[in-house]
């Protein structure tokens, strides 16, 4: 009898916890809905109106969505192309030499994990200036090439490296720059598979830092490109067409987290600090 | 001086040693230094600059920073917008951190049983995260648009007046709140997740055969063990809510009467709009002793070992 009451109660406790996670989802519900549908004056949770694919029609038309792509792939790309190498040689020192004023190191990686970039904007913005950088894409990406966190991400994993693989590598007459791309980058996929979800999605999605330095079209991320046509008068009552902007624009992550959840998970968690 | 000479003799026959050590240490800090260099550039010197901006007169058009002391602080004190943007800054992190902590709690309770939901749970709860800020503000946008938006339908079909709730300088703050709690309740989700599965599952059995129920296994067990996580959670939950602004920029601006401006929008507004780059500058100082106190829980917490090492 006992175990048939806690039956019933895990089965309560399912239900109420897919009803949260369907109410979770009615924001998404109602995007995709209405981005697929005709407009209308009514804004309603589920689509009344036909099915339609004239919305992303008119947005990619009316919006240079295509150029934003391409803008938004070589930020998200370079900056953690470049963030790789870096925070690799710094992260070999940190774990590996016996470097003296590492100390000094570890206080500027610390400041960056309490001072995260975005609020900065003023004083960054003044140096980006300052090198005649702003409204370009290497004005974008410079203040993120030094990356504290994977610095520190990768400081831990190459300590758990014996050593003996390394000395192992010297006796084949590999030297430093050999041993740090052949025993120790291959060995800490996971942390660097971990910190390429992090990257990639904050360059992604951040938007008020790409929005300051850029002026024209020929620079603009997605972020920057979706919220001025959200913003824009004719945008304002025509939700269907925001929908299917945002949808455009939310997609690439939303599919790749759908395919590796467990990797976006853990990943987040193994940063611990969003960037 | 004799004892440097009696080291110096003694560390003779080790000069080879010396050298190579010096050559560590050049290569360590050739291989530190691409990195340092930006992060010297944009992390440390902005820091800097905006200390010493803070305490000059400057603004469009003016050829260079004229020093004033602390005059741009007692600017900022006299003036009343100010004193209403720190309240804002406040009482949005008031109203986002704790709630979404502990629905972050509750969800991470929800998805760590093994059921065949599991999965949908997960996708459910945590999919706000990977959105982007102002993806999320400009569908909530709609959601909370006066009269044809979702939320004043649902009012309305259930007897009630529309509250056109973004409009109201009462309910602004929370409607942004709501929106956030359900962005962010997946991401800190997760570390409570990873916290609970870190207690040894021995400890919990061991409870539940000595006859303790769920809920005394809950709080006598598994809350105080999730104490070092809820304090480095509250810390990062902190830092993120005072780094949010895409969110205002999207749906009020500001408004209504600047009940919705928040203190980095108004770091942005002083700098990008007014181009009252001194004003700006102070303003981020203070943001800089914000961060700062909400940091030191982190670095005074055991469980930085958790996270950091």
């Amino acid at each position: 009898m006992k175990v048939r009451k806690r039956d019933i109660n895990k089965h309560i406790i399912t239900i109420l916890a897919v009803l949260l996670a369907v109410l979770w989802l009615i924001p998404f519900i109602w995007l995709v809905g209405t981005a697929f549908t005709k407009a209308s004056y009514n804004m309603t949770l589920f689509p009344t109106t036909p099915f339609t694919f004239e919305n992303f029609k008119y947005v990619w038309n009316a919006v240079p969505f295509g150029r934003y792509y391409i803008n938004t792939l070589i930020l998200v790309v370079v900056t953690f192309s470049v963030q790789f190498v870096t925070s690799t040689l710094a992260a070999y020192a940190l774990a590996v030499l016996p470097v003296k004023g590492k100390a000094i190191v570890y206080v500027i990686i610390f400041m960056q994990i309490i001072i995260p970039n975005d609020v900065l904007i003023m004083p960054n913005y003044m140096t980006i200036a300052d090198l005649g950088l702003t409204d370009t894409k290497l004005g974008i990406m410079l203040p993120f090439f030094g990356s504290a966190l994977e610095i520190f991400l990768l400081r831990q994993h190459f300590k758990t490296i014996p050593h003996a693989l390394s000395e192992a590598a010297k006796l084949d007459g590999a030297n430093t720059w050999q041993t740090i791309w052949r025993v120790y980058v291959p060995c800490s996929k996971p942390a660097y598979m971990s910190f390429a979800v992090v990257s990639v999605s904050y360059h992604w999605n951040n938007y008020l830092w790409p929005l300051i330095l850029t002026r024209s079209p020929s620079n603009r991320t997605l972020t920057v490109g979706l919220a001025i046509f959200a913003k824009s008068k004719e945008a304002n009552m025509q939700w269907a067409n925001v929908c299917a902007a945002t949808l455009i624009i939310i997609a690439p992550l939303l599919i790749a987290f759908l395919f590796l959840q467990k990797q976006f998970i853990e990943s987040f968690v193994g940063a611990g600090v969003k960037e | 001086m004799r004892k440097g000479m009696a080291i110096s003799t003694l560390q003779k026959p080790s000069q080879e040693a010396k050298r190579k050590a010096l050559r560590k240490n050049v290569l360590g800090w050739s291989l530190m230094a691409p990195a340092l260099v930006f992060m010297l550039l944009f992390t440390v010197y902005p820091v800097i600059r905006s200390f010493y901006l803070g305490m000059t007169d400057y603004s469009l058009g003016m050829e260079a920073p004229v020093f004033i002391g602390f005059h741009n602080y007692m600017k900022l004190a006299g003036t009343a917008l100010f004193w209403k943007v720190v309240r804002n800054t406040l009482y949005f992190a008031l109203l986002t951190v704790f709630p979404s902590m502990a629905l972050g709690l509750g969800l991470a309770l929800l998805v760590n049983r093994s059921t065949k939901t599991v999965g949908f749970l997960r996708v459910g709860y945590f999919y706000p995260v990977v959105m982007p800020m102002i993806a999320a503000a400009s569908i909530w946008s709609f959601i909370y648009m006066s009269n044809n938006g979702l939320w004043d339908q649902f009012l309305r079909s259930i007897g009630g007046q529309p509250m056109d709730v973004l409009s109201s300088k009462t309910t602004v703050l929370p409607a942004m709140a709501i929106m956030y709690v359900w962005k962010e309740a997946g991401y800190l989700m997760v570390f409570f997740l990873s916290g609970i599965q870190s207690i040894s599952p021995e400890l919990m059995e061991a409870a539940k055969l000595d006859g303790a129920s769920h809920g005394q296994v809950f709080h006598r067990i598994m809350l105080p063990l999730l104490g070092p996580t809820t304090l480095f959670v509250t810390s990062i939950e902190f830092t993120n809510c005072f780094k949010l602004v895409d969110h205002v920029m999207i749906m009020t601006e500001g408004a209504p009467n600047n009940y919705s401006t928040l203190l980095l929008y108004y770091i942005y507004q002083q700098g990008f709009t007014n181009f009252n780059y001194g004003i700006s500058n102070a303003l981020t100082v203070i943001m800089l002793l914000f961060l700062l106190a909400v940091s030191l829980p982190r670095f005074f917490s055991q469980d930085r070992k958790i996270y950091y090492s």
